[in-house]
């Protein structure tokens, strides 16, 4: 029993870890590592009590299970009381049930799903341009030493801009049409990809690429069997660090002017007092965030099965 | 997790980048068909260094090499921390020039041949994200077939006793094991001579004595030339045919090991030359 306790414990504990943004893996690893051995005296404190009591194991998972969402649950049904009282003002703030419903209305209308198309769309192909330019500079000159004094320079001054700071600018250059979204969203991804691809050619085991010179790799060979996945744990890191920025962006130059999209959404429907529609939006940029996310993660998994610290 | 590592994306990806898959190997030599027994011994290289220098800067860690060593012979070199036994080697596997002298490697008859040589180090040096058998089909270089690679991988996995290991991640094995992987690495396409640099320096006693027999026979299966720097005088006796001494850069005692193998720990003729070796290691003789 001591033993499910704990390794129960321990993974929930892993993937809140996890959850937070990470600039080293290795950091992580340890972290992980200390925290779950942290962990051992707690569980077993657990089921000491738990054998004291009666029916014992059964009841300390299962409140393992639903305790964590005891304080959302709570929190929005003490919500839909205050508005159905009307003690909150639906201006303000409108009930859960509005929300569901208002949901409801527009994925039957079909609304909805084109918003969320257009939506993904913008941040994809965001991610797609600025990825791919940040992910080839960072190989560029973690690779070329020639490169690396041409650019990195320029690229690490480039980065202490605000990319968020430029709309003024950006509106100027390219009005306020789909341009303007994909060079804001771009120019956001960009920097924490070439930056963590960077550093990851840079910190692969020099060791291993002296061993791939040894048996006659050609730069190709070594690329692609050393040096690509010796980096590959880092621009993870980067990748899902951009898909924050990613998301970020794209609300917020939704929400200077489109014609379409989550954003679109959102603004006519302040204009029209629809909060119900307004916190809609909020909540579908929170699902597709956390979507991202988890579909960065398992990928994460799968391609990194090889390393100890991203074993199931 | 193991069982499925040859369908792993990272093998599965890469095995799409392969740029064209030749069916020579580097030298030339055509691959064969899957069905045929494993590659024979290629004939062992010996070595001819005449006044081989090295320095770095002013710093002259190598004065005057002259050595000769037989095709097949196992030489062992031992010398204090320092005294230049890792550049040596690293001069005789192509990975440094040497800045004066020069080093050749031989035929039986002593005529020049291509140099052959493979090298293991004190770290085994693998892959993490190849399995086992693709971290030794490294070892056969760029645009071998897959298949024929794998194959070759898995004989000489069996040769120094990893097969069931195949397909695990290096993450998974002992230090041990993955000397072992690292030294099927260096074998498997058959070089003609091997340098070992502190091969089992990391190791614990035991498997250290295990991998020694392990050395033993497999270099006697497979005929390859060996230089074996080691820091362990006791094992320099037990493996070798002959064991140099290093000191400031020149040989300072060479001295020949006759004992037929096996030999077996305790042998009173091994431990007087063992002792004659560390008086020499020490500065005492
Ligand atoms: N790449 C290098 N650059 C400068 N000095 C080096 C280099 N490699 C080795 N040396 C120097 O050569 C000397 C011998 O080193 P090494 O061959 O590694 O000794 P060991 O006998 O312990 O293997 C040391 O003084 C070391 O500092
Ligand atoms: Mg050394």
């Amino acid at each position: 029993m001591t033993t499910i306790d704990t390794f129960s414990e321990g993974r929930k504990l892993r993937r809140a870890t996890s959850g937070t943004p990470r600039t080293l893996t290795e950091g992580t690893l340890t972290e992980d590592r200390t925290q779950a051995s942290q962990n051992p005296p707690k569980g077993a404190a657990d089921s000491v009590q738990a054998t004291a009591g009666k029916p014992a194991g059964l009841r300390t998972i299962s409140r393992g299970t639903w305790l964590p969402y005891l304080v959302p649950v709570g929190l929005v049904l003490v919500w839909q009381v205050l508005s159905s009282t009307g003690l909150i003002s639906d201006r303000i703030m409108p009930s859960p049930v509005a929300v569901v419903a208002a949901f409801w209305e527009r994925l039957l209308s079909g609304e909805l799903g084109r918003d969320v198309a257009v939506s993904g769309a913008r941040a994809l192909s965001g991610l797609l341009i600025g990825g791919s330019i940040g992910f080839l500079l960072g190989i560029a000159n973690g690779v070329s030493k020639l490169s690396e004094q041409l650019t990195d320079t320029t690229l690490q001054m480039l980065r202490t801009i605000p990319h968020l700071a430029m709309i003024p600018l950006v509106i100027l250059w390219f009005g306020i049409g789909e341009e303007a979204k994909l060079f804001l969203t771009s120019l956001g991804v960009l920097f924490p990809i070439y930056l963590n691809t960077y550093h990851g050619v840079k910190n692969v085991d020099r060791d291993l690429v002296e061993m791939g010179k040894i048996y006659g790799m050609s730069s190709w060979s070594l690329f692609r069997k050393v040096i690509f996945p010796g980096a590959l744990p880092s621009i993870f890191v980067g990748l899902r660090y951009a898909l924050g920025i990613m998301w970020l962006t794209l609300i917020v130059s939704e929400s200077i002017a489109a014609n379409s999209g989550i954003g679109y959404m959102a603004n006519t429907a302040r204009e029209f007092m629809m909060t119900e529609v307004v916190v809609l939006a909020l909540v579908i940029y929170a699902v597709l965030g956390k979507l991202a996310d988890v579909i960065a993660r398992a990928l994460e998994r799968w391609a990194l099965s090889w390393n100890a610290a991203y074993q199931a | 997790m193991p069982v499925s590592s040859y369908l792993h994306p990272t093998a599965m990806v890469w095995d799409a980048f392969e740029l064209q898959e030749r069916a020579y190997f580097p030298d030339g030599t055509e691959v064969r068909p899957i069905a045929e027994p494993p590659v024979l011994p290629k004939a062992p290289a010996g070595l001819r260094l005449r006044g081989v220098e090295k320095a770095f800067g002013d710093n002259r860690v190598l004065r005057g090499i002259d050595l000769d060593v037989p095709a097949g012979q196992f030489v062992a070199i031992v010398g204090k921390s320092g005294c230049g036994k890792s550049t040596l080697l690293r001069l005789l596997v192509g990975l440094d020039e040497p800045t004066g002298g020069e080093i050749d490697f031989i035929d039986d008859g002593g005529d020049r041949v291509a140099p052959d040589a493979r090298i293991v180090f004190q770290e085994p040096r693998l892959l993490p994200w190849f399995s086992v058998a693709d971290n030794v089909a490294v070892g056969l270089g760029d645009g071998v077939p897959k298949a024929f690679a794998r194959r070759e991988a898995e004989l000489v996995l069996e040769e120094v006793q990893l097969s069931e290991k195949a397909k695990e991640w290096p993450a998974k094995l002992s230090g041990g094991q993955r000397q072992r992987v690292a030294l099927a690495r260096a074998l498997v396409s058959r070089p003609g001579l091997l340098a070992l640099d502190e091969p089992l320096g990391a190791l614990d006693a035991l498997t250290r004595i295990s991998m020694q027999q392990l050395l033993t026979r497999v270099w006697r299966e497979l005929g390859f030339t060996a230089v074996l720097v080691t820091h362990d005088v006791t094992e320099a006796v037990h493996l070798a045919d002959r064991v140099i001494v290093l000191d400031e850069g020149q040989v300072t005692l060479d001295l020949a090991v006759p004992q037929p193998h096996p030999r077996h720990h305790g042998d009173p003729e091994l431990a007087l030359l063992e002792g004659r070796l560390l008086a020499a290691v020490l500065g005492e003789s």
